[in-house]
C-alpha cells in the first residue's frame, strides 16, 4: 500500500515553499513513501501514557536580565542581503499590480 | 615525521622553549595542504593570508609573554557550518555561496580567546545532512586511507583534515554521528559531547534538540584539552547547560580498575560486520586486563531509534531551514516574478536534493493530521530510548560498542538509495536521542581501513569516558598509524 500520493507531495513542497518539477515529485513521493513506510515500524510500540521527550535535559524558561544592548550595524546585516535600497531589505512585489 | 604527530602538550612546551615557532606550525599546515589537498578535498575555503598574520603576531607575543595557554598558537580547521566572522560559511550548500557571517560562533570566540589559529573551513554533507560528504553541493571529500572511499560525514572535511595531517585537530558537529562516524571512518578521535556541554550559538541549526560541537583530533588527549576550552554555559544560547566544567585531562589516569562496562548486545547484532565484532571484543579484552569488567546488556529499543530520529531531526530541519528564504541573505533566484515566487525558486535552486527530501519530510510529520501519528509519537519513542540509556547506567559506568556497522564505504556505493544511507547511523543516533555524551577512537582495521570503538557516557560524564579511551589508547597503538597518502 502506497501512504503517499503525488496530490500530497506537492501540498507538503507548497508549505514548505519549495518549487517542484512533476519529475521531482515523481521522485519524492517514491522516496518519502519508503522513508515513511520504514518509519511505521514505530507503530509496534505501545506508547499509552509515555510522555513525549522534546528536550533532554531537564530545563524551562530559561530568563536573563532584560537589559539593553546595542544590535548589529544596519550596514553590516544589509552585507549579506541580495538586494537593498535606503536601509531597507528590497523584495519583489507581493501582490500583483 | 609531521608536527602534528606531536601532542598539543609537547607542541605547547616546544613553543615555549623556543624551539619552534606558531609561524612553523601554520607553515606545516599550509604545506601539506599543498601536497595532499587535490586527493582529499577536506576544505572548501582556506584562510591562509589571515592565518599567517595571526601565526607572526601570535610569534611577537611569545617572545615577550612566557606564560600562554595550552592551545595557543595551535592549527584548527573549522567545520564550515559553523560561523566565522568575515570568513565564508556556506554550509556546503549553493543557498549560503556568498555568506559572510557577520559574527563569531561562541566556540569560534572561545578558540580566539585560546589564541588558535584558523586554517580554512571545511566540506561536510549539505546542512549536514549525510553520512558520506557526498551531499556537499562543492566537492566531494575522500578518504585519507583509501581515495575511492568516503570520508563519513557529515563531518568528513573535518575527519579527513585531521587525519591527512593538513591540520592539528578541527571543530564538527553531531546531529545522529556526524563526529564520531567519520572520525571513525578516518581512523581518528572524535567526541559528542552531552547536550548542553557546548553552546550551539552560531551553529547553523539542523536540529536544535540533537545538534553538539565537537572536537576531532589525533589523541584522545588532545580531544580533553580542545573540549575544555569550548565547554561551558552560554548567555547566547539558553540550552546550554550551567554545569561545571570539569578538568577533563585531569580524568586522564590510566585506572581503569573495577570500572563497569556495559555492552549493548544490539550493538552487535545483526548488519555490523565479523571485523567489526570482533575489533570490539579486542577491544573489551584490552580494558579486561587492565581490570575493568564488562557484561552483556540490552537496549531494548534501539532498533526504533532511526525511524524516531529521521521524523525529529527532519521535523526540527524543516522548521530552522525555513530562514532560508532568498531575502535577507543567501541566494536569491534571478526568476521570480512576486514574493512567493522568490521564496519557492531561491530554495528549490538553492538546496540540495537530500536537504529538500528531509525538508518535506519534517513538513509532512509536522503538517495537520500527521501530527500524532508520525512526531509525537517519534518523542514518545525517544522517551523509551532516553529510558534505555538511564536504566543502563544505574548499573554500569560507560556503554561500549563499535560506532559504525562496518569501514567506510566506497564512493556512490550507498547514495541511490536514501534508507541504506541512513543505515551507517544506527549505532550513534541513539546518543543523540538521550542527549549522552559518546566518543569514536581507533580500534583496528579491516583491509587497511580504520575501524572505530564507541565509548558512552552518562550526561555530564565526559571525564569517565576520555579515561576509558585513553587507557585503551594507551595500551594499542592504532591511533599511531597514519594513512599513507
Amino acid at each position: 500500500m502506497t501512504r503517499i500520493s503525488n496530490e500530497q507531495v506537492k501540498h507538503v513542497a507548497n508549505l514548505a515553499r519549495l518549487a517542484i518539477t512533476e519529475d521531482e515529485t515523481e521522485r519524492f513521493t517514491k522516496q518519502l513513501d519508503a522513508i515513511i513506510t520504514f518509519a511505521e515500524q514505530l507503530n509496534e510500540l505501545d506508547t499509552t501514557n509515555v510522555e513525549p521527550t522534546y528536550h533532554v535535559l531537564d530545563m524551562k524558561n530559561v530568563f536573563r536580565e532584560d537589559i539593553k544592548e546595542k544590535g548589529l550595524p544596519i550596514e553590516e546585516v544589509l552585507k549579506n542581503a541580495p538586494e537593498h535600497q535606503e536601509g531597507q531589505i528590497k523584495v519583489p512585489a507581493i501582490i500583483g499590480e | 615525521m609531521s608536527l602534528f604527530d606531536y601532542k598539543v602538550s609537547d607542541l605547547h612546551e616546544l613553543l615555549h622553549k623556543k624551539e619552534l615557532k606558531v609561524t612553523d606550525l601554520v607553515d606545516e599546515s599550509y604545506k601539506r595542504i599543498a601536497q595532499v589537498e587535490g586527493k582529499v578535498q577536506a576544505f572548501l575555503t582556506l584562510d591562509e593570508e589571515k592565518a599567517r598574520q595571526t601565526a607572526s603576531s601570535l610569534d611577537d607575543k611569545l617572545t615577550t609573554e612566557s606564560k600562554n595557554g595550552l592551545l595557543f598558537g595551535m592549527p584548527i580547521g573549522i567545520k564550515d557550518n559553523i560561523v566565522t566572522k568575515g570568513l565564508r560559511t556556506t554550509c556546503a550548500s549553493k543557498i549560503l555561496e556568498n555568506f559572510n557571517p557577520i559574527y563569531n560562533a561562541t566556540v569560534v570566540q572561545k578558540l580566539q580567546q585560546h589564541e588558535t589559529v584558523t586554517i580554512g573551513k571545511l566540506n561536510m554533507d549539505e546542512f549536514a545532512m549525510g553520512s558520506s560528504n557526498e551531499n556537499s553541493h562543492y566537492q566531494k571529500t575522500r578518504n585519507p586511507w583509501d581515495l575511492d572511499r568516503v570520508p563519513g560525514g557529515s563531518s568528513g572535511g573535518s575527519a579527513a583534515s585531521v587525519a591527512a595531517g593538513e591540520v592539528l585537530f578541527s571543530l564538527g558537529s553531531d546531529t545522529g554521528g556526524s563526529i564520531r562516524q567519520p572520525a571513525a571512518f578516518c581512523g581518528v578521535v572524535g567526541l559528542k559531547p552531552t547536550y548542553g556541554r557546548v553552546s550551539r550559538f552560531g551553529l547553523v541549526a539542523f536540529a536544535s534538540s540533537l545538534d553538539q560541537i565537537g572536537p576531532i583530533t589525533r589523541t584522545v588527549e588532545d580531544n580533553a584539552y580542545l573540549l575544555q576550552a569550548i565547554s561551558g554555559l552560554d548567555q547566547m544560547d539558553s540550552t546550554s547547560a550551567n554545569v561545571e566544567v570539569p578538568n577533563f585531562v585531569s580524568a586522564l589516569t590510566g585506572d581503569v580498575k573495577g570500572l563497569k562496562i556495559a555492552v549493548p548486545k544490539e550493538y552487535l547484532g545483526e548488519g555490523v560486520t565479523d571485523a567489526v565484532r570482533q575489533s570490539v571484543l579486542d577491544a573489551l579484552k584490552v580494558l579486561e586486563k587492565q581490570g575493568a569488567v564488562w557484561e552483556e546488556v540490552s537496549l531494548p529499543h534501539s532498533k526504533y531509534a532511526l525511524a524516531a530520529y529521521y521524523l525529529l531531526s527532519s521535523s526540527e530541519a524543516s522548521a530552522n531551514l525555513a530562514r532560508f528564504d532568498g531575502v535577507r541573505y543567501g541566494y536569491r533566484s534571478p526568476n521570480a516574478d512576486n514574493l512567493l515566487d522568490l521564496y519557492k525558486k531561491s530554495r528549490a535552486e538553492g538546496f540540495g536534493d537530500e536537504v529538500k527530501r528531509r525538508i518535506m519530510l519534517g513538513t509532512f510529520a509536522l503538517s495537520s493530521g500527521y501530527y500524532d501519528a508520525y512526531y509525537k509519537k517519534a518523542q514518545q519513542v525517544r522517551t523509551l530510548i532516553k529510558k534505555d540509556f538511564e536504566d543502563v547506567f544505574e548499573k554500569y559506568d560507560v556503554i561500549i560498542g563499535p560506532t559504525t556497522p562496518t569501514p567506510a564505504f566506497k564512493i556512490g556505493e550507498n547514495i541511490e538509495d536514501p534508507l541504506t544511507m541512513y543505515i551507517n547511523d544506527i549505532l550513534t543516533i541513539p546518543v543523540n536521542l538521550a542527549g549522552v555524551p559518546g566518543i569514536s577512537v581507533p580500534c583496528g582495521f579491516d583491509n587497511g581501513l580504520p575501524l572505530g570503538l564507541q565509548i558512552i557516557g552518562k550526561h555530564f560524564d565526559e571525564a569517565t569516558i576520555y579515561k576509558v579511551a585513553h587507557a585503551f589508547e594507551q595500551a594499542t597503538d592504532y591511533h599511531k598509524q597514519k594513512p599513507g597518502i
